[in-house]
């Protein structure tokens, strides 16, 4: 499948890596145009472009600027949200590593589109060397006036700074983010208000995903129109970092249209490892539910993926050949929402817990068949009983782990444990 | 690994100097306090001791309580001392499937401690980790701030026994 990268291109060329070398390559010129336009005529193009959030919940990017209150005395933020902790996910990584000025020019045309003056890019704690590459660049930025007072001579001011998270995916939830970035606990806040009338420090906020931000210049550039050429249709368009993982023969970051086939995808990464066949896969991270083999010839995209009764999520493609305990991946997503519950609704720390402690009974091989519709009875106590979506993301992998592989749970009854490492 | 400090302990100078720099960035003091606890945290051996948390929160004008919240909260901070290397080995899914239980067990045994332990020499401590975005290059595993990936068990013991 050829396809000519677009978030990637910079990817092999580390001179990029310098506002030198990034504008050598064709960049700020977005940005440049961009500073030219109204703000209000960026965020059409975006709306038009048919551009969904690549952090997980596919919302329109346009229409989520377009929340931003126009008359509010407050200051106004762009948070690009960096960090990047759905178990399966590698892609914001590569393009904050490979690419930093894709990013700074991403978050300047949003910035100037919702009159955000200041943006906190919210990087996981663990991405040091992203941490330190970003750091490098801006400072090239500011150097090169394409930051700080008067960005590329319009005017326009902005500050970009980079904050380093400390270990918790509830972090990556929207509103955990802004609680942390505040310098608390990352406990997800109750919505409404939505960040965009009330976010960081009280203020008017914008939370894009680092890959969304990417998507930007190349819009603003080339035109929605081009955007929107590329995808299946209307609701899934442009151009799309898929992660993948597991058993293939070629694990990493693919960027194709959006909507391409499992099959296609596979048939990329060469395959299934070792010769084997494909006995399940997981679309979109750990909080997607698991799809079979028979679902490889469906469409990798926001609804398709709906449809099937999975999520496209993080795009994070986690794939499992024949030889694969599913009992065994299955307790350690549960183990990972559990250890990850910021613990303030009952029912997701309690609940995600007995997840936990039930399948490890079975995995141990002293479960009973009714433990399986225990499982099911306790996610469905979880699922919409939250406060935020890491509660539904608990429910999906096991509910769907425990329903379309139920002949492998049941074998594992009265069996002997398998030693466990984790 | 450092001696825990006598409670009055204030921030060394860098730090203080280096937050003073951050401060600006927020509009709140408040939000300093995640880079501040990775400074005093990273001048005070790795670890974070009840007189450096005080520290920190003295420094900030917030309660102990607070700043103690926030601490216990992320698994970045650590309340206990650590080895010279903090070893943390990704135990998720994608690496779970790459042959981590492998990695994990030839750690352990070249190091000769279990989980959350430092060895007597205080050279490493080693913990099992969630997902470290690097799940394309499986199983791999994260010593103090670099990524090795592509891990074998043989190669993993090899990392491990050249740390100093
Ligand atoms: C538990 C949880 C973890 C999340 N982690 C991330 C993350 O690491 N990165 C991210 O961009 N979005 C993450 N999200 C989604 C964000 O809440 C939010 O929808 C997203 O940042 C919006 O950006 P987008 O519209 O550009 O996708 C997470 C959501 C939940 C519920
Ligand atoms: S659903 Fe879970 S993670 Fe989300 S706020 Fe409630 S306890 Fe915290
Ligand atoms: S699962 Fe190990 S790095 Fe992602």
């Amino acid at each position: 499948m050829a396809f000519e990268p677009v978030l990637s291109r910079n990817v092999g060329h580390p001179e990029a890596l310098t506002v030198r070398g990034y504008r050598d390559r064709g960049g700020y010129v977005a940005l440049e145009k961009g500073l030219k336009m109204e703000p209000a005529a960026i965020t059409e193009e975006v709306k038009a472009s048919g551009l969904r959030g690549r952090g997980g919940a596919g919302f329109p990017t346009g229409l989520k600027w377009t929340f931003i209150p126009k008359d509010s005395p407050k200051p106004k933020y762009l948070v690009c949200n960096a960090d990047e902790s759905e178990p399966g996910t590698f892609k914001d990584r590569l393009l904050m590593e490979k690419d930093p000025h894709q990013l700074i020019e991403g978050c300047l045309l949003t910035s100037f589109a919702v009159g955000a003056a200041t943006t906190y890019i919210y990087i996981r704690g663990e991405y040091v060397d992203a941490a330190n590459i970003l750091e490098r660049a801006i400072a090239d930025a500011y150097q090169s006036g394409i930051l700080g007072a008067n960005v590329m001579g319009s005017g326009f001011r902005h500050d970009i700074y980079v904050h380093r998270g400390a270990g918790a995916y509830i972090c990556g939830e929207e509103t955990g983010l802004l609680e942390s970035l505040e310098g608390k606990r990352g406990q997800p806040r109750v919505k409404p208000p939505f960040p965009a009338v009330v976010g960081a420090f009280g203020c008017p906020t914008v939370i894009n995903n680092v890959e969304t931000i990417c998507c930007v210049p190349h819009i603003i550039e080339r035109g929605s129109a081009w955007f929107k050429a590329i995808g299946p249709d209307e609701r899934n368009t442009g151009p799309k970092l898929y992660a993948v993982s597991g058993h293939v023969e070629r694990p990493g970051t693919y960027e194709l249209p959006i909507g391409v086939t499992f099959q296609e995808l596979l048939d990329v990464c060469g395959g299934i490892w070792k010769g084997r066949q494909l006995k399940a896969y997981v679309p979109g991270g750990a909080s997607a539910p698991v799809l079979s083999a028979d679902d490889r010839h469906l469409r990798l995209d926001f609804d398709t993926m709906a449809k099937a009764g999975s999520m496209l999520g993080s795009a994070a493609v986690m794939v499992m050949d024949d030889t694969t305990d599913m009992v065994r991946v299955c307790y350690r997503f549960a183990k990972f929402f559990s250890h990850e519950s910021c613990g303030q609704c009952t029912p997701c720390r309690e609940g995600t817990n007995w997840l936990t402690l039930l399948l490890h009974r079975i995995l141990d091989g002293h479960g009973e068949p009714k433990d399986l519709d225990l499982i099911v009875s306790v996610a469905n106590q979880i699922g919409g009983n939250s406060l935020c979506a890491l509660g539904d993301a608990a429910v999906g992998p096991a509910k769907s782990f425990v329903t379309k592989f139920r002949h492998e749970f049941l074998a594992r009854m009265g069996a002997a444990a398998p030693a466990l490492a984790s | 690994m450092s001696e825990p400090q006598a409670a009055g302990t204030t921030l060394p100078e860098n730090v203080r100097q280096r937050l003073d720099v951050l401060r600006k960035r927020y509009p709140t003091p408040r939000a300093v306090l995640l880079p501040a606890l990775h400074l005093a945290q990273e001048a005070n051996g790795g670890w974070l001791s009840d007189a450096v948390i005080e520290a920190v929160a003295a420094e900030l004008g917030l309660p102990n309580s607070d700043v103690y919240g926030v601490v216990t909260f992320y698994d970045l901070y650590h309340q206990k001392p650590v080895g010279r290397h903090r070893i943390r080995v990704c135990t998720n899914v994608s690496c779970m499937l790459r042959g981590s239980d492998e990695v994990m067990a030839a750690i352990a045994q070249e190091l000769g401690v279990g989980e959350d332990e430092v060895t007597a020499d205080g050279r490493c401590s080693y913990v099992h980790f969630e997902c470290l975005g690097s799940c394309d290059t499986a199983p791999m595993m994260m010593i103090d701030q670099r990524y090795h990936e592509n891990l074998t068990p043989e190669k993993a013991r090899q990392i491990v026994k050249e740390l100093e």
